[in-house]
């Protein structure tokens, strides 16, 4: 099918005000359930396609690129849009019993509704050929986030969600600085067709101080919004309060989709060569590096294990910016293969932090103590999550690591290797002390009410994506195929 | 010379930096977003002054249009109605929490919330 | 039935058996039942496995393959056979005695005991048949992670501290160093398969291949050379036939076997001869056998005792293998199948005197050989195999790394072994003297005999097994001499 492109937007999109029109909460989650099912068979085909035939192009209305604005899509983006549509068909069953728990029941057909606007932006992003369009679904999904996020159950969720609203918009408007920048230099707002002209004239260089300052523009603007260190404030709060399926969803997608941004920007327009005298490599280093260490480090010492985790997103939105700051053929290819494997494996570790609060209430420490008696398969999940996340091998996080930590010897630096496998072993030392707490803690003698495993509706997603951390740790033909055809292309520039 | 000829950019940056400073110092969730919309008004200003052509007309093409060699380029000026709706809705969801962390809170300033979290 | 169908059970049966296990918790007859007939089945496959002549010359079974050329894959060696073989032998026999510890004892949380065990031994079982160096790492690990509930098992304060030092010396030295040294063999040799004659090449600079034997000696931390050997103690809060089987069979003999693999698969014995880095390993090893000795003698708690013996004597076989000669290769093969049978009696007649006496001190040992005979001698015949003294199998060994020492007028290894053997003999005959020969200092609070029935047959039949080991050493034997670097 030809229309393979806009239907991947379109879809989410459309059903979004159909939520709100029946005004019923058991048929909203019906239709942004099939919505989403719908967008990942869309992203399948879409996929199928991309490695079957090389990359696709669709023209909105029919106006030829750059006049018109096109959707592109090659296997980077495809693989994103796998990534965001596979997460999001996975979360929406999750999010029938979690959100009925979390959220006013009167508000739930405006939260699916805003959670199908925020997954059309997404997507919009991952598969737009246009920058300014780019810039208008970032700002679509981001807006659609601040509202979800302040739909979380604790007072709190309000803050954070300003706190985000604040920074996330002095981000945007930095990407939108960035990209008028890039337009007033090249007459073209589309990504491709910027690159060329920028090649054709002579601009990359030349040493031309707009491009830099475009750029400078670009890449602060989106290290806000994918949280790169320390630019990630508002990380931990949002993730911390905002409802558990919201905590899924983010966590495992609007992350990864603004480092595809930034990879799109630096790799498809200017190429890998350096703008001046310095590569984006050498700016992303220094900011991943302190990324994976200092904020394993918080991590540890955090009690509310929501916060915990968001803590570790950090650190492992740390490794992908360090893949990509190896500006080679395996660093990137590693950061690629990473966003979807932290997609899969924060997905994993934040359900069963939903599953405990649907229980057990809250997801301290102290209310840990005994779980792995009361919810074996809850449990059972997170140190799978777990030991994905600390690189232990048939679990997906080892390949990633892998991959990282030889192309890093590729390249002789051995001080960021030992410094991945520090981040590592605090990652051990992080989980652990969950593990310790839930297995080897007695409950006390006080909490004798009954706390059993959460529902199936609850269990299931997560055991899919229990199979998928193991499933890919064993075979990753498949992603491994699309992160190095995806890092090829970006270095080969467009 | 120069630096007077781009007088539009100083003035974008002018506003940009007070705006930013108004987010960055006030403690009051209103003034932050007063100062949110300064900050993205200076990019929109920004966008339409890179957009206008002295002697430039409208890109119409039509029995009168032999007469013009000069045209505004109209992209900036359409992009930027896109970003103001943007910058509304921005608003109205910053506006719309404001509310609620105010129902919720029983103030808007920003240490005064703090103050009650911490005492929890 | 295929052979590489009993390759692939080796690693099945365990697995399905810890899945029944935890499934028949609620019944412990049934649960025992179950641990019994997983054990006595692993054993006839591996025995079975022995028997087939093709078994190893089989084609390598893949797993998987996560990145392309990067494959989990098993395949069977001579030394994997053997340490296969022992492992087995012994589960079977530590399940008896476990049976009758835990409920002379009623420990609580049994069933997640004896769950956890069966995983230990599938990931043993995982390592002794892996097929290259990732396979290997893999099962390492998850051998590390299915020993810490055991180690943490009593849930009290010592036990949960004891097992977070024992994570976390294990989890950092493998991911700190081993996994980068496995990534840097990838990035020089494209390979990681365990290949005889070693995968390296002869064209490395002597000061990589010192670099990367240390990142190997130190990674497989389970090897427990000094200064990385503390975990080994502080796991010995874990009860006592874990402590047998774990930390005198499973864990500490898949880090030398680890060891011994990488010397002769991965460096191979030319190129490690070539560069010289080996007298280094040598010279660790020798440090560890001495220094450790000297520890154990200050020891008063019995395992703690037995568990610094364990590294001084997980050293012979670090140091046999890296004298690179082909007696010295056998002896250490042969070692682990002695040290494993010796140690793992002596830690069984710990538990029982434990069990039987709640005695844990050196000191209160005085006279006990009369209460109970039977443990105390099978106690004194695994001394003799420590110290190395005939008839038992620890004889053998020590007489064929002895050997390779000499060939090479190795002198200095030589003199080592005079002063090892003769720190042995000070801190273990020196229990067996008091145990039989004393008059009784801590009178029991009750009048005890031997400890229940099955572990005193447990006992006995490893003790046995050490004599065995002396008079018909022609399996060992046979498996070592098809090792690379001995069989030329």
């Amino acid at each position: 099918m030809s229309h393979l492109p806009i239907l991947q937007v379109i879809i989410p999109l459309l059903a979004a005000p159909l939520c709100i029109v029946f005004n019923n909460r058991r048929i909203a989650w019906f239709v942004a359930l099939c919505a989403t099912w719908a967008s990942f068979g869309v992203s399948l085909l879409i996929a199928q396609q991309v490695l079957q035939s090389g990359a696709l192009s669709y023209d909105i209305g029919g106006w030829p690129a750059p006049w018109g604005i096109d959707y592109y899509v090659d296997s980077l983006n495809a693989f994103v849009l796998l990534i965001v549509t596979g997460i999001s068909a996975l979360a929406l069953p999750y999010a029938n019993r979690s959100v009925e728990q979390e959220i006013d029941p009167r508000s739930q057909p405006y939260f699916y509704s805003l959670l199908l606007v925020c997954l059309a932006g997404l997507l919009g992003i991952s598969i737009t050929g246009d920058a300014f369009n780019m810039y208008v679904f970032l700002e679509l999904s981001s807006l659609s986030s601040y509202a979800l996020i302040g739909m979380g159950p604790r007072r709190r969720a309000l803050t954070a969600a300003y706190q985000y609203l604040v920074m996330g918009t002095i981000g945007a408007t930095f990407i939108l600085i960035g990209i008028g920048l890039l337009y007033s230099l090249t007459g073209s707002l589309n990504i491709q067709d910027i690159s060329y002209q920028l090649h054709a004239n002579n601009i990359i260089g030349s040493g031309n101080r707009t491009l830099l300052t475009a750029f400078a523009f670009i890449t602060v603007g989106l290290s806000l919004k994918l949280a790169l260190f320390p630019l990630h404030l508002w990380l931990p709060n949002a993730y911390t309060y905002a409802p558990s399926v919201i905590t899924i969803f983010l966590a495992s997608t609007a992350t990864k989709v603004a480092i595809y941004m930034l990879l799109r920007f630096c790799y498809c327009v200017v190429g890998s060569e350096s703008i001046f005298q310095l590569t984006l490599g050498q700016i992303v280093l220094l900011p991943s590096l302190a990324a994976i260490i200092v904020s394993s480090v918080v991590a540890i010492f955090q009690y509310d294990i929501k916060r915990m985790l968001a803590y570790s997103s950090i650190a492992q939105i740390g490794y992908i910016t360090l893949g990509l700051s190896m500006s080679n053929h395996s660093g990137l290819s590693a950061a690629i293969l990473h966003m979807f494997n932290h997609a899969l494996m924060k997905g994993l570790l934040f359900m069963t932090m939903g599953a405990v609060s649907y229980s057990v209430g809250s997801v301290y420490l102290t209310d840990f103590r005994g779980l792995g008696r009361r919810m074996p398969f809850t449990m059972g999940a997170f140190i799978v999550g777990g030991l994905s996340l600390m690189g232990i091998p048939m679990t997906a996080g080892f390949v990633s690591k892998w991959m990282l930590v030889q192309a890093a010897i590729e390249l002789g630096w051995w001080d960021v290797v030992i410094l991945i496998l520090i981040g590592s072993l605090l990652a051990v030392i992080y989980i652990w002390r969950v593990v310790e707490t839930a297995y080897f803690n007695p409950l006390l003698e006080l909490e004798e009410e009954e706390i059993g495993e959460a529902p199936l509706s609850l269990l299931i997603p997560m055991w899919l994506m229990v199979i998928a951390n193991i499933y890919f740790g064993i075979n990753s033909a498949i992603p491994v195929e699309f992160a190095q055809q995806a890092a090829t292309l970006l270095l080969g520039g467009m | 010379m120069s630096w007077v000829g781009h007088y539009n950019y100083w003035v974008a940056i002018f506003l940009m930096m007070s705006g930013f400073y108004v987010v960055i110092s006030r403690g009051n969730l209103i003034k932050k977003l007063i100062g949110l919309n300064v900050f993205s008004t200076s990019v929109f200003l920004l966008y339409i002054s890179m957009g206008k052509i002295f002697g430039g007309t409208a890109p119409i093409i039509n029995e009168h249009s032999q007469k013009f060699q000069l045209f505004s380029n109209p992209i900036p000026h359409v992009l930027i109605l896109t970003a103001i709706v943007v910058g509304v809705a921005t608003t109205a969801v910053g506006l719309a929490l404001t509310v609620r962390i105010n129902e919720r809170y029983g103030t808007i300033e920003e240490d005064e919330i703090r103050a009650k979290d911490d005492s929890l | 039935m295929p052979t590489s169908a009993l390759i692939e059970l080796c690693i099945l049966i365990p697995a399905c058996g810890a899945l029944f296990i935890a499934v028949s918790g609620r019944s412990p007859n049934l649960r025992e039942g179950i641990t019994l007939s997983t054990a006595l089945g692993l054993l006839c496959v591996v025995a079975a496995l022995y028997l087939r002549p093709d078994a190893l010359h089989l084609a390598p079974i893949i797993l998987g393959e996560p990145l392309p050329g990067l494959q989990f894959k098993l395949a069977l060696e001579p030394l994997g056979m053997l340490f296969a073989g022992i492992a087995s032998l012994l589960w079977v026999i530590t399940s008896l005695y476990t049976i009758g510890y835990m409920r002379g004892n009623s420990e609580s949380h049994q069933t997640r005991l004896y769950v956890c065990f069966a995983i230990a031994l599938a990931s043993t079982m995982g390592i002794a048949l892996a097929g290259n160096l990732i396979t290997m790492f893999l099962f390492y690990e998850l051998l590390t992670m299915s020993t810490y509930p055991l180690v943490a098992h009593k849930q009290d304060h010592d036990a949960i501290a004891g097992g977070r030092f024992y994570l976390g010396i294990l989890i950092s030295t493998s991911v700190g160093l081993l996994l980068p040294a496995i990534i840097w063999v990838w990035q020089l040799s494209g390979t990681t398969n365990f290949t005889p004659g070693g995968i390296l090449g002869s064209q490395l600079e002597p000061a990589t291949v010192t670099m990367l034997l240390l990142m190997f000696a130190y990674g497989i931390g389970k090897a427990a050379l000094m200064p990385i050997h503390r975990w080994l103690p502080e796991a010995m809060v874990a009860p006592t036939p874990v402590s047998a089987l774990l930390h005198a069979v499973a864990v500490v003999k898949a880090g030398v076997f680890c060891m011994v693999k990488v010397v002769l698969y991965i460096f191979g014995v030319e190129l490690l001869s070539a560069s010289g880095s080996n007298v280094i390993l040598t010279s660790i090893a020798g440090f560890t056998i001495v220094t450790a000795s000297i520890i154990a003698l200050r020891q008063d708690n019995l395992k703690r005792r037995l568990a610094y013996s364990t590294i001084s004597q997980l050293s012979y076989i670090t140091l046999a293998v890296s004298l690179l000669t082909p007696q010295a290769i056998t002896g250490a093969a042969f070692h682990i199948a002695s040290h494993a049978f010796g140690k793992i009696t002596l830690f069984f007649a710990a538990g029982a005197i434990y069990t039987a006496a709640h005695k844990t001190r050196v000191s209160e040992l005085n006279g006990i050989g009369r209460r109970m005979p039977v443990t105390m001698c099978a106690f004194a015949v695994a001394s003799l195999s420590m110290i190395g003294l005939p008839p038992a199998g620890g004889f053998l060994s020590k007489w064929y790394i002895f050997q390779g020492a000499m060939v090479n007028d190795n002198l200095a290894v030589v003199a080592l072994f005079l002063c090892s053997t003769l720190l042995n003999t000070s801190y273990l005959l020196p229990i067996v003297y008091v145990a039989f020969f004393k008059k009784e200092s801590h009178p029991p609070h009750n009048a005890h005999g031997e400890a229940p029935l099955t572990m005193v047959i447990a006992l006995t039949a490893t003790a046995m097994l050490s004599l065995i080991l002396f008079f018909w050493p022609q399996i060992p034997l046979h498996l070592a001499s098809m090792l690379p670097g001995v069989g030329q």
